[in-house]
């Protein structure tokens, strides 16, 4: 059974640890920015002078409709994929004019939590999790080897370190891809559907998990979801992306937004948790 | 008519941008090969993968193919007397033409299409991706130790494919036929060249090992993100190793001499 993140308080130490060393940041500050951007896929165009901002040091939540363009905003913020036209901000620098190597610094910053864990097959879960500090080259293998633990009991995963990811189950998966992409102390963390496929207790221990991360290493954190409970629960910031139009706020905003269509976004997920439990 | 021309001119320029695409997949390479890291742990695994797991089935291919090619020597070379000759005619086969495409085919097979497949799905589950968000060249820590290993293995299977030929014909010649086991080694020897022969072999196994290897892991690396795209990608890899084996051993054997 995994533990839960609250109970494991060798974790909490290895996040308080980890906390340590993040340089203090101020909120209010935009970590992220997008500004006009505009993104096509061959002749399909997903958003057309997008403009948008992440506040820094919060919860970020990008919800939309299906093709909306939720996970491209997030690769546009990686530099996995390349705009057409307008500017990507982390921090002060336009990820889309950035060489290579510009980008490879600029990723030291950024970490990334993919939807199916992105974690190499042939690897254990602690080779998986050491590769970040190993090809840093920078610590020896001992030192390696002790963040690598307590990176991994800081999200709840304990006696996995042989297992290879096909071993383990969906939530486990996630934490250890959650592991590998913290472990490099990244001032960004960009989750794409964390919660997806999981069951809903799940679901409720990597909210809590993402939420600790969150407020302890103050992280910006900008996560792309589906599931409006889960984003009521723990959003600071909440963009939606509906039809083009961009519509940003706080959770409190959103729920009593006068805007139609935002109402009706909302509603839709309420009005099915209503008819289920009507059946 | 113009909708037959426009596709002809697509087709070529799509093949024109695949061939730079493949120069510059090639150039990023060899740029991963001479600098660190080294990549010796996973050179080593692939190694494994690549030539060890492949020692079964180029053993007996090539014992197959001696045996075949020793049999039906002897059937031709009986003929006019000249049956001592069976050595001869089988370690010239073996070492100067199938020993090393026959050895490429097989490994373009095994191995490439092993290759290709396995990078194909890091692409589809986007593993390489999740190698560049933490800053991790999926050229140096994937591709160059397969490259590399296939490079390598080719031309130790190549030889342990001829090896096996010569035994498989040996097997036939002395044992079948009842030849004479002196006449098939000191025809062989008195036959192969060192230059001409052992060396023109391992040029080729050596190409043939680096082209195998470029393409499949261009292949898989280029592949697209679905299922559909890693068979495609494996399916590819194969044919288009094939027969790049097939028409540089042409090249290669006319600008050696024959």
């Amino acid at each position: 059974m995994v533990p839960s993140v609250n109970e494991s308080e060798q974790g909490r130490q290895g996040l308080q640890a980890n906390a340590a060393a993040q340089a203090p940041q101020q909120a209010g500050q935009q970590a992220v920015a997008l500004d006009r951007v505009s993104m096509s896929y061959g002749q399909r165009r997903v958003f057309n002078s997008l403009s948008c901002s992440f506040p820094q040091g919060r919860i970020s939540l990008i919800l939309g409709g299906s093709g909306s363009g939720k996970s491209t905003i997030l690769r546009l913020i990686g530099g996995l994929a390349q705009a057409q036209s307008g500017r990507v901000l982390v921090g002060s620098e336009d990820v889309t004019h950035l060489s290579q190597g510009g980008l490879n610094v600029l990723r030291r910053k950024l970490g990334m939590l993919f939807q199916g864990g992105a974690l190499l097959d042939s690897y254990s879960v602690f080779e998986n999790v050491a590769l970040p500090l190993r090809e840093q080259r920078r610590k020896n293998p001992a030192e390696i080897g002790t963040e690598v633990r307590a990176t991994l009991n800081a999200v709840g995963v304990s006696d996995a370190d042989d297992l290879l990811p096909g071993e383990l189950s969906g939530g486990m998966l996630r934490r250890v891809a959650l592991a590998r992409a913290i472990i490099g102390k990244p001032v960004i963390l960009l989750c794409d559907e964390p919660f997806s496929g999981l069951d809903p207790l799940t679901i409720r221990r990597m909210e809590a998990l993402l939420v600790q991360i969150n407020r302890e290493l103050r992280m910006t954190m900008i996560i792309v979801s589906h599931d409006i409970q889960s984003t009521f629960r723990m959003a600071d910031h909440i963009v939606l992306l509906l039809g083009g139009k961009v519509i940003e706020g706080t959770a409190e905003q959103m729920r009593h937004s006068q805007q139609p269509e935002v109402a009706e976004f909302f509603s839709e997920g309420t009005e099915i948790a209503t008819a289920r439990g009507a059946i | 008519m113009a909708n037959p021309i426009s596709e002809l001119g697509y087709k070529a320029l799509k093949f024109v941008q695949a061939l730079g695409n493949l120069a510059a997949f090639t150039a990023a390479v060899a740029w991963a090969i001479v600098r660190p890291p080294s990549r010796f742990g996973g050179f080593v695994r692939e190694l494994y993968k690549l030539g060890v797991l492949s020692l079964v089935i180029i053993c007996v291919s090539g014992l197959a193919v001696g045996m075949v090619l020793g049999l039906q020597g002897y059937h031709t070379l009986v003929r006019f007397g000249a049956q001592q000759s069976v050595g001869e005619l089988v370690g010239l086969s073996l070492i100067r033409e199938l020993g090393p495409v026959l050895t490429a085919l097989l490994v373009a097979g095994r191995a490439g299409s092993a290759t290709a497949a396995e990078i194909g799905t890091m692409v589809a589950t986007e593993q390489l991706n999740g190698l560049r968000m933490l800053s991790i060249d999926p050229i140096s820590l994937v591709v160059k130790p397969k490259a590399l290993a296939m490079l390598c293995s080719t031309p130790l299977l190549t030889g342990l494919f001829v090896l096996c030929g010569i035994y498989g014909g040996y097997v036939v010649d002395v044992g079948l036929m009842k030849g004479d086991p002196g006449s098939y080694m000191s025809g062989l020897r008195s036959a192969v060249d060192f230059h001409n022969d052992i060396e023109c072999c391992l040029l080729k196994a050596v190409i043939f090992g680096t082209l195998l290897g470029l393409i499949a892991t261009f292949r898989g690396y280029n592949s697209e993100p679905t299922s559909e795209g890693v068979s495609a990608a494996t399916t590819s890899s194969v044919v288009i190793s094939s027969v790049s084996v097939l028409l540089m051993d042409y090249v290669i054997t006319a600008l050696w001499g024959v």
